[in-house]
């Protein structure tokens, strides 16, 4: 039987989110599950980790996220442990992460971004053309790396077993790049990626001071906050927050446009959202076509009386 | 110094993509363009070279016949070189960034790659991190901010949610563009007269040692997604209406 690893993603020291969704997928393949925290305390994270076979729990003096270090560990970690399969959730952090991995990892193959996964026969489900295809994938390297969309998986909570614990040294290989400076932005924003809801304006916002409106939408359902290009390119907003084709996929239960008219760039980036609404004053708006349900109607007024009826029924 | 961009032909984004015989996208009516990210790509590599004398800048393409068309683009956009390594083959990312590796390592002189983040094509975000630790050399991708200071080449990477990693690097490395590096210029006219007349270096992935160019991960199938039903607009009062969508979201959605 083979073993499957999973990297368990720790976001200013709390495990992310979306772990959850790789904990379920693994614990139910009936594999050996192996999960890798990089922490010198496994403690916290053991709850959340009832059903795995083994918590490898990375130490070290210092555990900031450093490319090489972490990778040439996971590398190690992958070779002593036999894992066939390695697993992470397709984050930020993730893009720079596994493809390091996959490369210093021998025979291995890396396929990001996976909506199906089916493990007897070594193949994957994921968008291509930022989704408007999809493709299907065999992988025949001997060592299958996987990261999956967020949102996707079925989280089944629960689990039973405590786990063996097992220490790795973190591996301090000579670092080919130096992080100098970590520089946070000022506002504390959501991930988008990984988000339940989304309330984005495009260009019918018309200022950047104008996004405030929909922060008070969003901090009431503990929304990310999106942009079209359109926005962005206006200075409304900031690259982060733009969605679509050239900016993020995302995939959240409930993703509400304002002001945007439904391009195909910016369409192939939400389309996969569960639900989708639309606000936009222009009743022919293409957005309407793709909205599960639309309102037409001046954004100015609809989103601050949207404000206070999800006030009134939250 | 010499600069190398590894550029990508990917189909317009407005593009409307069906597919073919399973397999591949119907090719009629497709506009080819350079990928958006690989543009701030060469735009950063240009920038590079009019910042340091003797600097020429070399772009590099892996794709089928069509793609010279966007390697004349890149020449006319100011590159001084090319480098096309034809095949019509489907290849993966492991092959791609061995053949990239290997066409660029024939410059011993190699020092700043520039590539985009992501084609979006494939959208498969690893050809940059492979071709680095296939080269043995640094890499940082999703860059938005690129110098130099002395020696070193400091970028800035977007990590979460608008915050940034600061990061140095020695040369030769890789660098991963994405928006906000730059503003990628428009090829001028002369610029176009003169990328016709520069020779194209061709390569075949035989001459790079790639053999299989299918390593490992291969496509099965390609199809269209599941189309999503049409949604309705709710008439009536704005009042009424956004009334009616909040009990909607709540009652038939169940997103709330
Ligand atoms: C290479 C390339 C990549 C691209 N990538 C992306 C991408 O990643 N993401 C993206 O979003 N776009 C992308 N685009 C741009 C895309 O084609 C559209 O231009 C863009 O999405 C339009 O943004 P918008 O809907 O905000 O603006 P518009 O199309 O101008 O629409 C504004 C809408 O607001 C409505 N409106 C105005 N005022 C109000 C009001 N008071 N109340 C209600 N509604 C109002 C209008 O009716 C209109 O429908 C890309 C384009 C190219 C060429
Ligand atoms: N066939 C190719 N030829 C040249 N460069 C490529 C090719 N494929 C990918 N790249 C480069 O690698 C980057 C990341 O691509 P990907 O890993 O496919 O998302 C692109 O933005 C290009 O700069």
């Amino acid at each position: 039987m083979a073993n499957i690893g999973l990297y368990i993603e720790l976001k200013e020291g709390k495990s992310k989110k979306s772990n959850k969704e790789t904990l379920s997928f693994a614990k139910k393949s009936g594999k050996a599950v192996y999960a890798v925290v990089f922490t010198n305390d496994v403690g916290p994270y053991l709850d959340e980790l009832k059903g795995v076979k083994k918590v490898i729990q990375v130490k070290g003096d210092d555990l900031t996220y450093q490319p090489d270090f972490y990778a040439d560990t996971m590398a190690k970690i992958i070779k002593d442990f036999d894992l066939e399969y390695f697993l992470g959730i397709f984050s930020a952090q993730a893009r720079d992460l596994f493809p390091r991995i996959a490369a210093r990892t021998e025979d291995a193959g890396l396929i990001n971004d996976c909506l199906e996964i089916d493990l007897e026969n070594n193949q994957v489900a994921r968008p291509v053309y930022a989704g408007k295809l999809l493709c299907r994938y065999a992988i025949e390297d001997k060592i299958k790396i996987l990261t999956l969309r967020p949102n996707v998986f079925p989280v089944e909570e629960g689990g039973a077993g405590d786990p063996e614990i097992a220490t790795v040294d973190l591996v301090k290989s000579e670092p080919k790049i130096k992080i100098l400076e970590v520089i946070k932005s000022e506002a504390k924003k959501i991930d988008l990626q990984e988000a339940d809801v989304i309330i984005s304006g495009g260009r019918g916002i018309k200022t950047k001071e104008n996004f405030a409106l929909l922060q008070e939408v969003a901090d009431l359902l503990n929304a990310g906050i999106g942009a079209s290009r359109a926005a962005v390119d206006s200075e409304y907003a900031t690259y982060d927050m733009q969605v679509g084709q050239t900016g993020k996929v995302v995939n959240p239960k409930l993703y509400i446009a304002c002001g945007i008219s439904g391009a195909i760039q910016h369409f192939v980036g939400m389309k996969t959202s569960r639900v989708i609404v639309a606000i936009n004053k222009d009743p022919e708006a293409p957005i309407f076509k793709k909205a599960d349900y639309g309102i037409v109607g001046d954004l100015f007024k609809a989103v601050p009386l949207l404000k206070e009826e999800l006030k009134a029924v939250l | 110094m010499n600069i190398y961009v590894c550029m990508k032909q990917v189909p317009d984004t407005e593009a409307s993509l069906t597919v073919k015989d399973g397999k591949s996208i119907n090719e009629e009516n497709i506009k080819w363009v350079i990928n958006p990210y690989d543009e701030y790509a060469i735009e950063e590599a240009l920038k590079l070279k009019e910042k340091e004398p003797g600097s020429a800048v070399t772009v590099v393409t892996l794709g089928p016949a069509r793609s010279e068309s966007s390697i004349r683009t890149g020449l006319a956009m100011g590159a001084e070189h090319a480098v096309h390594i034809e095949t019509d083959e489907y290849i993966h990312h492991k092959a791609t960034a061995k053949a990239l590796a290997n066409a660029i390592k024939q410059d011993e002189n190699y020092g700043v790659i520039f590539l985009g983040k992501q084609a979006i094509d494939e959208d498969s975000y690893q050809t940059h991190i492979l071709l680095a630790d296939y080269l043995g050399i640094p890499a940082a991708t999703n860059i938005t901010a690129f110098s130099f200071e002395g020696d070193k080449v400091i970028v800035e990477r977007e990590i979460d949610e608008g915050a940034k990693e600061k990061i140095e690097m020695t040369v030769p490395c890789i660098v991963g563009a994405t928006k906000g590096l730059n503003e990628p210029r428009y090829a001028s006219l002369m610029g176009i007269m003169k990328a016709k007349k520069i020779p194209i270096k061709k390569l075949t992935l035989k001459e790079l040692g790639i053999e299989d160019a299918s390593i490992g991960i291969k496509p099965l199938k390609l199809y269209a997604p599941p189309e999503k039903p049409p949604g309705r607009i709710i008439e009536g009062e704005l009042e009424d209406s956004v009334k009616e969508l909040v009990r909607l979201l709540k009652e038939e959605a169940k997103v709330l």
